[in-house]
């Protein structure tokens, strides 16, 4: 039973996974925390630090972290991982010769750029979830995502370095 | 055979060496497919790369199915796209099943409780820039939020509001069609 809702969610998101990562976020947050509470918010945003720390796509990361915890097995995380891609197989090999021919198509680019303002909210929707008592402890747990925020939006700065230094931060100020 | 050890061991490189994912792993993709290879001519990889963003799913693994398919049909675009997730999912598999250990050690939690804040501050940044590659104004700005206020205090599904934008565009683009029309 299991098995089968790990199949039909991953299926979900990787058919709906559009504009990116972090927007494919809003989807996995909204199955696997908030509907099917497969994990905690806490735990959600951990393997999303794991993620951003580790190499691959946070869908495919995801996919393969939750597959196994639901399940307890690694054919938890294999089925939940080719779910995830099954998807994009069958609309690359369908319609992938169309859209190179179309993809000035009106209708096409009418369709993305009603996509484009929601994948935003989607976004936006991720943090707002996550921006609860589970993942700020306390005042400084603030300061320390105002801080990282001005870095990440201020310099160049790779996202695993504010990870890192966060984590030094914790260590000493908790 | 020697095109798909190529093809798995190229892929398998890029999903390695690329962290966070997403357009992070273009530049690298584009040097092994286009410079190193001569799989895909920069004309080519540029339209596959419009195609792998229009298409759901994971950029990444829409770009290996693309490009695997165009060297050996299917069975190409299977062994690229194992290449591509091979890397983080044995690595991801590996902490999941020795992560819980690892989360009950203090010192871990105490790490966990400086993170946490900062990766919540890594998803708000991309609403931020992505809202300024969007396009987001005055005048529709009431989209995102509204969006992302139906998912955060009503729990409605982020698929209906995917739908929703994908049909509201084509209803926008057909009114202001209609309108230049009469």
């Amino acid at each position: 039973m299991i098995y089968l809702q790990l199949l039909w969610v991953y299926l979900k998101i990787g058919l709906f996974g559009f504009g990116g990562g972090y927007a494919m976020l809003s989807l996995i947050q909204y199955e696997v925390v908030e509907h099917h509470q497969w994990l905690t918010s806490q735990e959600f945003t951990d393997i999303v630090a794991v993620s951003q720390m580790t190499p691959g796509p946070i869908g495919i990361n995801s996919a393969t972290y939750i597959g196994y915890v639901t399940t307890g097995s690694i054919w938890g995380s294999v089925l939940a991982t080719t779910a995830v891609c099954l998807p994009s197989f069958i609309l690359v090999l369908l319609v992938s010769k169309f859209l190179l021919k179309n993809h000035n198509n009106p209708y096409i680019k009418s369709i993305f750029s009603g996509l484009r303002p929601v994948v935003v909210g989607l976004i936006a929707s991720a943090a707002l979830l996550l921006m609860n008592k589970e993942n700020f402890a306390d005042y400084r747990a603030i300061i320390i995502a105002v801080l990282s925020l001005i870095l990440v939006r201020k310099t160049k700065i790779h996202p695993i370095w504010v990870i890192v230094m966060a984590g030094f931060t914790g260590y000493f100020i908790y | 055979m020697n095109l798909y050890i190529t093809l798995f061991s190229s892929f398998f490189k890029i999903g390695a060496f690329t962290f966070g994912g997403g357009w992070a792993m273009i530049p690298i993709i584009e040097k092994e497919v286009v410079d190193k290879y001569n799989w895909l001519s920069k004309e080519e990889f540029l339209d596959a790369l419009a195609v792998a963003q229009s298409l759901p799913g994971i950029l990444a693994v829409n770009m290996s199915i693309l490009v695997g398919n165009k060297l050996r049909g299917t069975r190409g675009s299977i062994i690229a796209t194992l290449g591509t997730v091979a890397p983080s999912f044995i690595l991801i598999l590996l902490i999941a099943i020795f992560f819980s250990k690892f989360t009950d050690n203090p010192i871990v939690e105490r790490i966990f409780k400086g993170i946490r804040p900062a990766v919540v501050a890594l998803i708000v940044a991309p609403v931020l820039s992505t809202a300024k590659s969007a396009r987001i104004t005055w005048r529709n700005c009431w989209i995102p939020i509204s969006g992302a206020l139906l998912i955060w205090q009503l729990g409605v599904s982020p698929i209906i509001l995917i739908l929703a934008g994908a049909i509201g565009g084509i209803i926008y683009y057909k009114y202001i069609e209609h309108r230049i029309h009469n």
